[in-house]
């Protein structure tokens, strides 16, 4: 048996085409609407998609992980309890915590730690965020909305706990949305490392 | 003519040349052409390039904000006093005011122009500021960014070249461009003893005469032929001393077809000389200021087209810029080429753009004819109009707005260049030959025979009769 063949037509071109002269008029005369539109145009028409940097900025998606923050409680106390769930999950390694205890009279004093030393090597950071979800308190997040603003020493990328504090989330906020209980509110469950075993 | 005239006048008319062509319009066109392909394709293009002014100078020009308002409200007011007076004596007739009317005439002028200045400077202080103290005029400091790279990059020779071919490639590629602007005429002659009377409109005058073009040579037109075919050599040698395939070919392509094209270029032109019975481009120019624009005759339209295809084939330029297709050989023979070197092949086909602009300009579209423009100034009447406006003017203004607009022939024709490069795609060589020999040179060729029939047959006279009674 034969094979079949199948075969495809030629384009058919008008002589109008094959002139050139009036295709090459046509090509020339979108280019100059184009050109007179976003030249001349009022600025409205214009589709000019060049963001001249850094005089406007174009805000970065909802969920872009940009430079970590660490959330405060309402009395402006770090969140985090020190329990080294972020260093723990950290792929890079770029977390540094050094945990302590709260002071004896404090309500807080064997319930929970917090970070005497908290560090995070943003130039080891791979921004995966597995630091957020690692953390149980809801107090690293990643949700500032900003890159690391470039600087020229190495030291200046070593964000300490209370350059991590002092980082507002894109809303503005240095709380997150999730409540906190406190030992002592009517809410907390009232159970501690000592007595709650 | 005394020796000392014609000798300032040959300087400065040389010097108006290179301010124009290497000074203004390459310069600017390397901006333009960026900055127009990006506005076709929706981006900004170059507007960077900045001077930033230190903190402390900023600081400075802020404080200048609130006197520099003050001086323009305060002059602005004075100046429309001033004219309010003025135009009130011109109405009376009479001045009765203590102040003569020529202070007030000056007062006018004078507190007007220090208005206007300090609103200009008013605005651009604003915009520094508004800028953190950085300099962006649209632009226009890339061109001077770019010849500071131009100059401080790596000069790179490559070991095996020919290092004196090497050097002298790119001065032959651009001093001939350049040097065609020797026989471009800018503006009608310059009566220098009348230069600030009224010339009658026709008739021979007395006196120095300066005709605007550095040099009147009888050849005319051919000269800018032979002159532009030394910038073959150009490419040619460059690409052959570099010692690198790729600008061999380049080379060899931009030879083949330079020659090619070298051939059309003439042919089309040569209607033109039968039109205007002249190679001297400032009898072309006179001719189509007597009568009528070279364009406005069919066979020249059709000519025209032909001549500006060939012509943009001649500069190497998109869609014929085979000899540096990047996609084929790297850079052409432009490949081995870095730092002012590479700049003076970039300036060479810059000004070889303004060139071929003002050719066309000269050819078909009356040079520095400006409509109802006469050498008494302009005159709106028209042959079935009853009355018009008729402005008489001096000659050195009337010289100005020819100069001035032969100018803005050249930058329309600059644009439409640049609007055809950023249009059409590449041509592939076998296409780019196919359309010199089998198209343009047979109907070229075509063209010369009919506008022979039409002189000889006598219907070329009465057309121009026809369009000179218009």
């Amino acid at each position: 048996m034969p094979a079949t063949v199948k075969v495809i037509k030629k384009p058919r071109r008008t002589i109008a085409e094959q002139a050139y002269v009036p295709e090459v008029a046509k090509g020339i005369g979108f280019a100059m609407g184009r050109f007179f539109k976003n030249t001349f145009g009022p600025t409205a028409k214009k589709e000019i998609d060049t963001v001249k940097y850094p005089e406007e900025k174009r805000d970065y998606p909802e969920r872009f992980r940009g430079i970590h923050r660490l959330t405060q409680r309402t009395d402006g106390s770090p969140r985090c309890v020190a329990c080294l769930c972020c260093s723990t999950a950290c792929p890079a390694q770029c977390i540094y915590i050094e945990a302590a205890e709260y002071e004896p009279d404090d309500p807080r004093y064997g319930y929970e730690r917090y970070p005497a030393v908290f560090m995070i090597d943003e130039l080891r950071c791979i921004f995966c965020g597995y630091c957020v979800e690692a953390c149980p308190c809801d107090a690293i997040r990643m949700d500032t909305g900003m890159h690391m603003p470039p600087s020229t020493s190495r030291e200046h990328f070593l964000y300490d706990k209370e350059t991590l504090l002092s980082i507002p989330g894109k809303d503005g906020t240095y709380l997150t949305a999730n409540p906190r209980h406190e030992p002592g509110d009517p809410s907390h469950p009232g159970i501690d490392r000592e007595q709650g075993h | 003519m005394t020796t000392e005239v014609l000798l300032i006048s040959s300087i400065l008319k040389i010097v108006f040349v290179l301010v124009v062509t290497v000074g203004a319009f390459a310069p600017v066109l390397i901006w333009a052409e960026r900055r127009q392909s990006a506005m076709i394709q929706d981006r900004l293009g170059p507007s960077r390039a900045a001077i930033v002014l230190p903190p402390s100078a900023v600081a400075f020009i802020e404080k200048a904000r609130l006197p520099m308002w003050r001086g323009f409200a305060l002059t602005g007011i004075v100046a429309i006093v001033a004219l309010v007076a003025v135009t009130w004596v011109a109405v009376r007739g009479t001045n009765p005011l203590p102040i003569p009317t020529a202070t007030l005439t000056k007062a006018l002028i004078g507190f007007g122009a220090a208005s206007i200045l300090l609103r200009v400077g008013y605005g651009v202080h604003g915009m520094i500021v508004r800028n953190h103290g950085k300099i962006m005029v649209l632009g226009l400091l890339h061109p001077l960014a770019d010849a500071l790279k131009f100059i401080f990059k790596e000069d790179f020779v490559p070991p095996k070249s020919d290092k004196f071919l090497f050097a002298a490639g790119p001065i032959i590629a651009l001093i001939p461009a350049i040097a065609a602007f020797a026989v471009i005429p800018f503006a009608s002659t310059l009566h220098l003893d009348y230069w600030n009377q009224v010339l009658p409109r026709t008739g021979e005058v007395s006196g120095t005469a300066i005709p605007l073009q550095v040099a009147s040579l009888d050849v005319g037109i051919l000269f800018i032929f032979a002159v532009a075919s030394t910038g073959i050599i150009g490419a040619a040698i460059s690409g052959y001393a570099s010692d690198n395939k790729f600008s061999l070919l380049g080379g060899i392509r931009a030879a083949s077809q330079m020659v090619s094209y070298e051939v059309v270029l003439g042919l089309t032109l040569v209607p033109a000389f039968m039109v205007y019975r002249s190679l001297r481009l400032e009898d072309m120019a006179m001719w189509q200021h007597e009568h009528s624009w070279g364009i406005l005759n069919p066979l020249l339209a059709f000519g025209f087209i032909m001549f500006f295809t060939a012509a943009i084939a001649e500069t190497k330029r998109v869609p014929f810029d085979l000899p540096e297709g990047e996609s084929e050989l790297v850079g052409g023979y432009l490949t081995e080429y870095s730092g002012m070197k590479f700049g003076m092949f970039f300036m060479g086909e810059f000004v070889e753009v303004v060139a071929l602009a003002a050719i066309a300009a000269i050819l078909f579209f009356g040079a520095w004819d400006v409509p109802f423009l006469h050498r008494d100034g302009f005159d709106f009447r028209l042959p079935f109009m009853a009355s018009g406006i008729v402005v008489q003017l001096a000659h050195s203004v009337v010289i100005a707005i020819q100069v001035l607009f032969f100018l803005l022939k050249i930058v329309v024709f600059i644009w439409f260049q640049l609007m055809i490069r950023w249009s059409l795609p590449r041509f592939r060589y076998d296409q780019l030959m196919k359309l010199c020999w089998k198209g343009l040179l047979p109907l070229s060729l075509l063209n010369i025979l009919l506008m022979g029939v039409f002189i000889l047959s006598g219907v070329l006279d009465k057309y121009v009769g026809l369009l000179d009674r218009l």
